[in-house]
C-alpha cells in the first residue's frame, strides 16, 4: 500500500509553499512514498520508554552582558533584499481587497 | 622551485614563513593551477581572483613588516559556498540566492582571514547541502580529479575535488550526514567532522541546525588539524558553541604520525562490516585494520545495533529541520522574488519563488519534514526518529567504555559514476550509510584514505567520543603513516 497519495502531497506542496506543477506531483508523488516506506522503519525500535533527543549538546539559557556591539548598517541589511523602501523591506500584497478597504 | 600547487599546507607555510616564495606566488600558482583544470572539474563557484591576490599581499606585507604570522599564513583555502563571505557570492548552490552577497562573514571565514590564509574562492555543493553527488548543485555538478566521469562525493564535492585536483591545499566544508567525510572518503582526501559545537555554526547557511557541523578538508591529517585549530572553538555568536578549547588536535596528529599505536584500543563496527559494503572497499578497510594492529593497537568488533536505524531516524529529522530552516526563503529578505506583478498576494508570490528557487531534492526533503512534522504524524515519524537518536547516543557512549574510538569504512562504495543514483533519491541517501550515526550523536568523525579500490579511492572513518576530537586525529595520522597517500592521475 502507498504510504502517501498525490493528493496528499499537493497538500504537502501547499503547507511548503511551493507552486509545484502536476508534473512534479506525478513524480514527487512515487518518490515521497517510496522515501516514507524506507524512513518508517523508525517504527521497528521499541522506544516507548526512551526519552528524545533533540540536539547533542545539553543546553542551559544563558544571559550575555547587556553592552552595545557593532552591527549591520539599515543599508547593509537591506542589500539583498529583492524590494526594498524607507529602510524598510517592501512585500506584496498581504490583505485582501476587501478586507485592506 | 617545485610546483607549490603539490605541497602539503604544511610545507607552504614554512616557504613563506622562511622568505623562500612570496604568499602572492602561492596564491599566483593556485589561480593558475585552477584556470587550467577547473572547467574540466567544476570544483569552483566562484574564484575570487582579487580578493586572493589582495589577501596574500597583505600577508607579505605583514611579513615584510616582522610581523608574527600565525601557522597558516599565506596559505590558499577554498570555502564551501554554504558559508557567508562578505561582498563575496554566496548561493548555496541554489537559484535562490543567486547573486546574493552578504552583507557579513561566517565566524569561520573571519577566523580564516584573521589567520591570514588566502580564500580562493568559493566551491560547488548539491543544493543546501543536501546529497551525495554534488550532482544537485544548480550549478551543473562537479567531476571528480580521479575519474571525470564518476562523482566526487556531497554535499561538499567542490571542496573535496579542488584538493585531490591540486586547486587548493586546504577546504572548508560542512557535515550534516557525512558532506565532508563522503567526499573525502572518494576523492582520496582528508575530510574531518568536528564535535558537534566544536566549530562555529555563525554564517552558515542552516539545514538542519542540530546536526550541521563545518570542518576542515586537506590532503594530509596534519593539515587537517591545523585548520581544524584555526577554525574551531568557541563562539558567542552561535548558542550550541561549546564553550571550551578545541582539544590539541596539531599535537595528537604529530603523536600519530610517529607510528605508535600501543595501548589505543580500536573498534570495529560490527553493523558496518557486513554486507553493507562492496568487496573492494571492504578489501581495503581489511588491509587498513591489520596495519593499524601492526601500529600496535588493539583491535576488537564492537556491537552498535541502533545504527542500522540511522538513516531512517536521520531522513526524518534532517528533513523536519530542514523544512523549518528554509521557510526563511521567502522572497522578501535576501534572494530571488518570482512573479511579483503588484497583483499577486505574498503567499502566491511566496509560492512561486519557491517554485522557482529550489531544486529537486531541496522540495522533496521540504515535503518529507512537512509530513513528518504534521499533527497525526509527529509522535510516530519525528518524536520517534528523536527516540532512536537518544538509542544511537547510547550506543556510542556504550561503545566507547570498551574503546577509545571506532573505525569503519567511511562509505559502501567507490565513487559512483554521474547519474547512476539521480533518478532513485533513496538510493542516494545510502550513500551516507555509515557516516550519519556520528552526526545524530554528536562526536567527531574523520575520513582518512586508506587504500584503492578497481584504481579509485577508499577511505577509513574514525569515530571519537565527543570532544575527543585529538584521538581520532592520532589514529588518522598514525594510519596515514602506514598506508601513505595517495596521488590521482594527471588531469
Amino acid at each position: 500500500m502507498a504510504a502517501i497519495s498525490r493528493e496528499e502531497v499537493a497538500h504537502l506542496a501547499r503547507l511548503s509553499r511551493l507552486a509545484v506543477t502536476e508534473e512534479e506531483l506525478d513524480t514527487f508523488a512515487g518518490q515521497l512514498d517510496v522515501i516514507l516506506q524506507a524512513v518508517a522503519q523508525v517504527g521497528e525500535v521499541a522506544a516507548a520508554d526512551i526519552p528524545p533527543t533533540s540536539h547533542s549538546v545539553p543546553l542551559t539559557n544563558i544571559f550575555r552582558e547587556d553592552v552595545v556591539t557593532p552591527c549591520l548598517t539599515p543599508e547593509e541589511v537591506l542589500s539583498g533584499a529583492p524590494d526594498a523602501e524607507d529602510q524598510r523591506f517592501r512585500v506584496p500584497r498581504i490583505l485582501t481587497e476587501d478586507v485592506a478597504s | 622551485m617545485s610546483d607549490l600547487t603539490r605541497m602539503t599546507a604544511t610545507e607552504i607555510a614554512a616557504l613563506v614563513a622562511g622568505g623562500e616564495t612570496s604568499a602572492v606566488e602561492v596564491t599566483r600558482a593556485h589561480l593558475d593551477r585552477i584556470a587550467a583544470v577547473d572547467d574540466r572539474v567544476h570544483a569552483f563557484l566562484h574564484v575570487d581572483t582579487d580578493g586572493a591576490l589582495a589577501a596574500a599581499r597583505s600577508v607579505d606585507e605583514r611579513r615584510a613588516a616582522g610581523e608574527e604570522l600565525g601557522p597558516l599564513a599565506g596559505v590558499p583555502v577554498a570555502v564551501k559556498d554554504v558559508l557567508a563571505t562578505r561582498g563575496v557570492p554566496t548561493t548555496v548552490g541554489s537559484k535562490i540566492l543567486e547573486g546574493w552577497r552578504p552583507p557579513y562573514d561566517a565566524t569561520i571565514v573571519q577566523r580564516l582571514r584573521d589567520a591570514g590564509t588566502v580564500m580562493l574562492g568559493k566551491t560547488n555543493m548539491d543544493e543546501f547541502a543536501m546529497g551525495s553527488s554534488t550532482e544537485y548543485s544548480a550549478y551543473g555538478p562537479t567531476h571528480n580529479p580521479w575519474d571525470l566521469s564518476r562523482i566526487p562525493g556531497g554535499s561538499g564535492g567542490g571542496s573535496a575535488a579542488a584538493l585531490a585536483a591540486y586547486e587548493a591545499p586546504l577546504a572548508i566544508g560542512s557535515d550534516t550526514g557525512g558532506s565532508i567525510r563522503q567526499p573525502g572518503a572518494v576523492t582520496g582526501t582528508v575530510g574531518v567532522k568536528p564535535t558537534y559545537g566544536g566549530t562555529s555554526r555563525y554564517g552558515l547557511v542552516a539545514f538542519s541546525s542540530s546536526l550541521d557541523t563545518p570542518g576542515p578538508c586537506a590532503r594530509t591529517v596534519l593539515d587537517a588539524a591545523l585548520l581544524h585549530q584555526v577554525i574551531g572553538g568557541h563562539d558567542p555568536r552561535d548558542s550550541t558553541s561549546i564553550p571550551q578549547p578545541v582539544p590539541d588536535v596539531v599535537a595528537a596528529a604529530k603523536l600519530g604520525a610517529t607510528g605508535d599505536l600501543t595501548g589505543v584500543r580500536l573498534g570495529i563496527v560490527s553493523e558496518f562490516v557486513g554486507e553493507g559494503a562492496e568487496p573492494g572497499v571492504m578489501a581495503a578497510f581489511r588491509e587498513s585494520v591489520d596495519a593499524l594492529a601492526k601500529l600496535g593497537a588493539e583491535i576488537v568488533e564492537v556491537s552498535c545495533p541502533t545504527f542500522a536505524y540511522a538513516l531512517p531516524a536521520y531522513y526524518l529529522i534532517a528533513p523536519s529541520e530542514c523544512s523549518s530552516n528554509l521557510a526563511r526563503f521567502d522572497g522578501v529578505r535576501f534572494g530571488l522574488r518570482v512573479g511579483d506583478d503588484g497583483n499577486r498576494s505574498l503567499e502566491e508570490v511566496m509560492s512561486l519563488t519557491r517554485e522557482a528557487g529550489f531544486g529537486p531534492e531541496v522540495k522533496r526533503r521540504i515535503m518529507i519534514g512537512t509530513y513528518a512534522l504534521s499533527s497525526g504524524y509527529y509522535d510516530a515519524y519525528y518524536g520517534q526518529a528523536q527516540k532512536v537518536r537518544t538509542l544511537i547516543t547510547r550506543d556510542f557512549t556504550t561503545a566507547f567504555e570498551r574503546v577509545d574510538a571506532l573505525i569503519s569504512p567511511t562509505t559502501p562504495s567507490v565513487a559512483f559514476p554521474m547519474g547512476a543514483r539521480t533518478a532513485d533519491p533513496y538510493q542516494m541517501y545510502l550513500a551516507d550509510l555509515f557516516t550519519i550515526p556520528t552526526n545524530l550523536y554528536g562526536g567527531p568523525g574523520i575520513s582518512v584514505p586508506c587504500g584503492l579500490s578497481e584504481g579509485l579511492p577508499v577511505g577509513l572513518q574514525v569515530m571519537a567520543p565527543t570532544m575527543a576530537d585529538d584521538r581520532m586525529y592520532r589514529v588518522a595520522a598514525a594510519l596515514e603513516s602506514a598506508v601513505g597517500t595517495f596521488t590521482p592521475p594527471a588531469l
